[in-house]
C-alpha cells in the first residue's frame, strides 16, 4: 500500500469548499431547530395529556427512525403526489439543498425539544413562583426567566446534539449534495484514493467539532454569567448594585 | 396502506437489519470493554491509544466511516495479506464492512460509557480483592465486570437505539438491509412515500421493542436495589 499524501494536498480546497457547505447546513438546521423546539417544548410540559400528545408523536418518529429515512421521505417522498409537485412549494421541495435543510431542521428539533424540556422541568420551582409573585405575564416569564434559565441549563448538552447534527450532515451527500462527505467521494470517484481522501475529511469533520465546542464553551458562559458573581459583573447593572459588597 | 405485493421484501430487510444490529452490538461491546480497560490502564501508550480511538472515531461522521472501511479496507487488507506471499484481490462483503464499521462507533461511545461505570465502582472493592488475594484478571471477572453492566446498562441501552438506526447507512454500500429493499421496492413501484414510510413504521416498531426489552433488563439488573415494598 502506497500513502499518497500529494493527492491529499492537492485537493484541500475542494474539501473546504465541502466544508463550507456542511457548516451552511448545520448552522440552517440548527436556527431551524430550536425555533421549532420552542413550541414543542412548551406543549410538551403541559398538564394536559391531549397536548402533551401531538410533540410526543412528533418526537417519537423522529427520534425512533433513521435520519436517512427522514431525509429520503422529503426528497424522493414529496414526489409521490402530484398536489405538491403542482403547489407553490414545489420549487423547494425540488432542491435538495432545501430538503436537506428542512429534514435536519425537523430532525434535530425533536432532539432540542427533548433537552428543553428536561431543562424547563429542572429550572427550580421557586424562581417560576418569584415571577408569577411579580406579577409577570406568561409571556413576559417565557422571555426573561424560563428560556433563559432553561437554554442555560441545557447548554453542554445541546452542543453535544449540534455535533451529532454535523455528523448527520453527512446525509446530505445521498441526495446528491457535495457537502464534505459528497465531495470527498467525487474525488474518489476521480483518484480512486479512499483511504487517504476519506480520512483528510475525518480530520476537517474533527477540526469543526473541536471549534463547535470551543463556541459552546463560550455560549454556556454567556447564559450561566449570573454564576460567575460577583468575579464578573454583569455590563449595564444599576451603579448601586455593583457598589455593594 | 397497499404495499402491492413487496411486504415479504421489507420483512427480509427487517431480519437482515436485526442480524447487523446484534452482531455489530456484539462485537462494540468487545471494542467498548477494550477501550475503557485501555483508557484506565496505567500504561501511558494504552491511554494514549484509547483517547485517540474513541476522540477520532466520534468526531467522524458514521456514513464516512461505513464509506471508509468498505472502500479502503481492500487495500490495507491486501498489503497485509502481500506480506505473507498472498496477492489475490480481497474484499470485504457489505455486511462484514457494515458490522466492522458499526462496532468501531458503536465501540467508541462505548468506552466512554464503560469507563465512567468503572470509575464508579467504588475502590474498597477492588481492595478487598486484592487482600483475599485474587488477581487482576479474577478481581476484574467477579467483581468489577458484574457490576459494570448494572450501571452501563441506561447508557449502553441509548446506544443500541443509535446503532439500530444507524444501520440505515449500511445500505448505502449495497447491503439488502431494510432501507434497501425499500428502495428497491421504490424502484419498482415508484411510490416513495408508502415505501419509505412503511420502512420507517418497521423501524419505530424495532426501537419500540427494544426500549421495552430495555426497560425489562434495567429492572432486572436493579432488583438487588430495589427495597422492600
Amino acid at each position: 500500500m502506497n500513502w499518497d499524501w500529494t493527492v491529499i494536498w492537492e485537493n484541500i480546497p475542494k474539501l473546504m469548499d465541502g466544508a463550507l457547505l456542511t457548516l451552511e447546513l448545520v448552522l440552517f438546521s440548527g436556527l431551524i431547530g430550536v425555533l421549532l423546539a420552542i413550541p414543542l417544548a412548551l406543549l410538551r410540559v403541559s398538564n394536559n395529556i391531549w397536548v402533551r400528545a401531538l410533540p410526543y408523536a412528533y418526537i417519537f418518529f423522529f427520534r425512533g427512525t433513521p435520519l436517512l429515512i427522514q431525509i429520503f421521505l422529503v426528497y424522493y417522498g414529496a414526489s409521490q403526489f402530484e398536489w405538491i409537485k403542482e403547489s407553490s412549494l414545489w420549487p423547494i421541495l425540488r432542491e435538495p439543498y432545501w430538503c436537506a435543510v428542512i429534514t435536519f431542521g425537523l430532525h434535530t428539533a425533536a432532539y432540542i425539544a427533548e433537552l428543553l424540556r428536561g431543562a424547563i422541568q429542572s429550572i427550580p420551582k421557586g424562581e417560576i413562583e418569584a415571577a408569577k409573585a411579580l406579577g409577570m405575564s406568561y409571556p413576559k416569564m417565557l422571555r426573561r426567566i424560563t428560556l433563559p434559565r432553561a437554554f442555560g441549563i441545557m447548554m453542554p448538552s445541546y452542543g453535544n446534539e449540534v455535533i451529532l447534527m454535523l455528523k448527520g450532515s453527512a446525509l446530505a451527500s445521498t441526495i446528491t449534495l457535495l457537502d464534505l462527505t459528497g465531495m470527498a467521494r467525487t474525488i474518489i470517484a476521480r483518484t480512486y484514493t479512499p483511504l487517504e481522501i476519506f480520512l483528510a475529511a475525518g480530520v476537517m469533520y474533527l477540526i469543526i467539532s473541536a471549534l463547535i465546542i470551543f463556541l459552546f464553551r463560550m455560549l454556556e458562559r454567556y447564559f450561566n454569567r449570573h454564576q460567575h458573581w460577583p468575579n464578573e459583573k454583569p455590563k449595564g447593572l444599576d451603579s448601586q448594585l455593583l457598589s455593594k459588597d | 396502506m397497499d404495499l402491492q405485493g413487496f411486504g415479504h421484501l421489507l420483512i427480509s430487510g427487517a431480519w437482515v437489519t436485526l442480524q447487523l444490529a446484534l452482531c455489530s452490538l456484539a462485537v462494540g461491546l468487545i471494542f467498548g470493554l477494550l477501550g475503557a480497560s485501555a483508557k484506565v490502564s496505567s500504561s501511558k501508550v494504552l491511554r494514549a491509544i484509547g483517547n485517540g480511538y474513541t476522540l477520532f472515531v466520534r468526531g467522524m461522521p458514521e456514513l464516512l466511516l461505513v464509506l471508509t472501511i468498505f472502500f479502503g479496507s481492500s487495500a490495507v487488507l491486501m498489503a497485509i495479506a502481500s506480506q505473507f506471499g498472498y496477492d489475490e484481490y480481497i474484499e470485504l462483503s457489505p455486511f462484514v464492512a457494515g458490522v466492522t464499521a458499526l462496532s468501531i462507533a458503536f465501540g467508541a461511545y462505548a468506552t466512554e460509557v464503560f469507563r465512567s461505570a468503572l470509575q464508579e465502582i467504588p475502590k474498597g472493592q477492588k481492595e478487598a480483592a486484592v487482600a483475599l488475594g485474587m488477581t487482576k484478571y479474577q478481581t476484574f471477572k467477579r467483581v468489577t465486570l458484574p457490576q459494570v453492566w448494572r450501571i452501563a446498562l441506561p447508557g449502553l441501552g441509548n446506544l443500541f437505539l443509535v446503532l439500530l438506526k444507524d444501520t440505515a447507512l449500511v445500505s448505502v454500500i449495497g447491503l439488502n438491509e431494510l432501507m434497501r429493499q425499500a428502495a428497491v421496492a421504490v424502484g419498482y413501484t415508484k411510490e416513495p412515500f408508502t415505501f419509505y414510510v412503511a420502512a420507517a413504521c418497521i423501524y419505530l416498531f424495532l426501537t419500540s421493542i427494544s426500549m421495552a426489552g430495555l426497560y425489562y433488563l434495567e429492572r432486572f439488573a436493579n432488583r438487588g436495589y430495589q427495597g422492600a415494598r
